[in-house]
C-alpha cells in the first residue's frame, strides 16, 4: 500500500470548522511525456479520491493529469460527531489506496 | 596549549582548505531555506505536508524488512531507527576503513546491504535507496553537522575543495563563482543560494520526487556545461564531503523541501 500522511485534528468543538490536509504518494505521470527513443510513457494518475465522514460521503475530488505529484488535497468540514474520516484514492493500472482518522467531538 | 590548540587548528585549515577570500563567513551563511518563499517554507515546516515525509514512512517499513542472504533487517542489528541512527546523518560523508576512503550515507547503506545482509546494493536515485537515506537523514534533524571532524577525511576535503574551486565546463565556472561570490543574486527567477546541503535528501519542487545531493550536485554540473560525474563517483563523494564540511555547524533539516 502506498504511502499516506493524513492530518486531522484529534479533537473539535461541536460544530467547529476544521481542515482535513491529505499528502498521498504517487508518480502522477502525465501520459503526455515520451521515453528518449520516442515511446509515449503511459498515464499513470490517481483519478478519483474521497472522503467519508461516519460512513457519509463528505467530499469527492476527480483528478486530472495537470495535477503534481504526490497530490495534496486539503479541505474543510464541520465537526459534527465522534468518530472516523476514512479516504480513498482510486487510479489508473488499478491502484487504490485507503487512509483513516479518528476524532472526538466534545 | 590554547596557543598550540589555536595552531593546530590553523594547519589543519591550511591543509584543508588553501587560503580563499571568499569564503562566507561563519555568522553570515545561511541555509537554502532562508532564501525560499513563505508557501515552501510552510510546506517544509509541517510534516504532513512535507512530501519528503512520504520516503520516511516508506523508509520505515524497509528499515523493517529481511532482506539478502543473511535474513536480516536493518533493525535486527541496529533497532529503532530513532534511537540508533540519531546524529549519524550530520556526520557523513565519513570515512570508511576497509575502502580507506570516504562513503557517503547512500554508499554506507550499500556497504551495510552488501556486507551484513549478504544482499544486492540498491541502485542510485531508487525509491528504496533514497527511502532508507530520508529515513535515516530524518532522525538528524535538528542537529548541527560535524562532518569532517575526523582527521583521516581532511586529504579528501582539500580534494573536495579544490573540485569546488576549479573551473570547469563551456561555462568555465566553478562552483565558488555562483556559491560564495553571488550567492545573494538571482539566476533567471531563482535564487542561487549558498549551497549548502543541509536538507538531503531533499524534495525538489522541480523533479516532483526526492532527491539526492549527487543529483543536485550532477544537475549544478550539467547547467555550466561539465560533463556530470557517475553517481558514487570518488570525486562526487568528496565535494559532499567538502560541502558538508562548510556548513559543519548548520542545522540538519532533512527530509527538506526546495524549489
Amino acid at each position: 500500500m502506498a504511502s499516506a500522511l493524513i492530518n486531522v485534528p484529534a479533537k473539535a468543538r461541536r460544530g467547529e470548522i476544521i481542515e482535513i490536509k491529505t499528502l498521498m504518494s504517487h508518480i502522477m505521470e502525465t501520459g503526455y511525456r515520451h521515453t528518449a527513443d520516442g515511446a509515449v510513457v503511459p498515464r499513470d494518475i490517481i483519478t478519483n479520491f474521497s472522503c467519508r465522514y461516519n460512513g457519509k460521503e463528505i467530499f469527492r475530488a476527480e483528478l486530472f493529469p495537470a495535477s503534481s505529484a504526490n497530490p495534496f488535497i486539503a479541505f474543510f468540514t464541520t465537526a459534527t460527531e465522534s468518530g472516523k474520516f476514512e479516504f480513498e484514492w482510486t487510479g489508473d493500472k488499478g491502484f487504490a489506496a485507503t487512509a483513516s482518522a479518528a476524532i472526538t467531538v466534545e | 596549549m590554547k596557543l598550540v590548540d589555536a595552531m593546530v587548528v590553523a594547519a589543519l585549515t591550511t591543509a584543508a582548505c588553501p587560503a580563499g577570500a571568499a569564503d562566507i563567513p561563519p555568522a553570515e551563511r545561511r541555509s537554502g531555506y532562508s532564501f525560499m518563499a513563505p508557501d515552501s517554507q510552510a510546506m517544509q515546516n509541517d510534516d504532513t505536508t512535507n512530501p519528503g515525509m512520504l520516503w520516511v514512512l516508506d523508509g520505515e517499513k524497509l528499515w523493517n524488512s529481511k532482506a539478502g542472504a543473511a535474513g536480516k533487517s536493518c533493525a535486527d542489528c541496529h533497532q529503532d531507527a530513532r534511537a540508533s541512527m540519531k546524529g549519524v546523518a550530520a556526520r557523513y560523508p565519513a570515512f570508511d576503513t576497509t575502502l580507506a576512503r570516504p562513503v557517503n550515507l547512500e554508499q554506507r547503506i550499500n556497504l551495510c546491504r552488501v556486507r551484513q545482509q549478504q544482499a544486492t546494493p540498491l541502485a542510485h536515485e531508487g525509491r528504496d535507496l533514497l527511502a532508507l537515506t530520508a529515513l535515516i537523514a530524518r532522525q538528524s534533524r535538528g542537529m548541527p553537522i560535524e562532518t569532517g571532524a575526523d582527521p583521516q577525511l581532511a586529504p579528501f576535503v582539500g580534494k573536495g575543495r579544490d573540485l569546488y574551486m576549479q573551473r570547469q565546463g563551456q561555462l568555465n565556472l566553478a562552483c565558488t563563482n555562483c556559491h560564495d561570490d553571488n550567492w545573494d543574486k538571482r539566476l533567471a527567477g531563482a535564487a542561487v543560494t549558498q549551497g549548502h546541503p543541509n536538507g538531503y535528501p531533499l524534495y525538489r519542487l522541480e523533479w516532483q520526487s526526492l532527491g539526492s545531493l549527487q543529483r543536485r550536485l550532477r544537475a549544478c554540473l550539467t547547467g555550466i556545461r561539465a560533463q556530470p560525474y557517475e553517481y558514487g563517483a570518488p570525486e562526487l563523494v568528496e565535494l559532499e564531503l567538502y560541502l558538508m564540511s562548510r556548513a559543519r555547524g548548520m542545522a540538519i533539516e532533512a527530509p527538506a523541501v526546495r524549489p
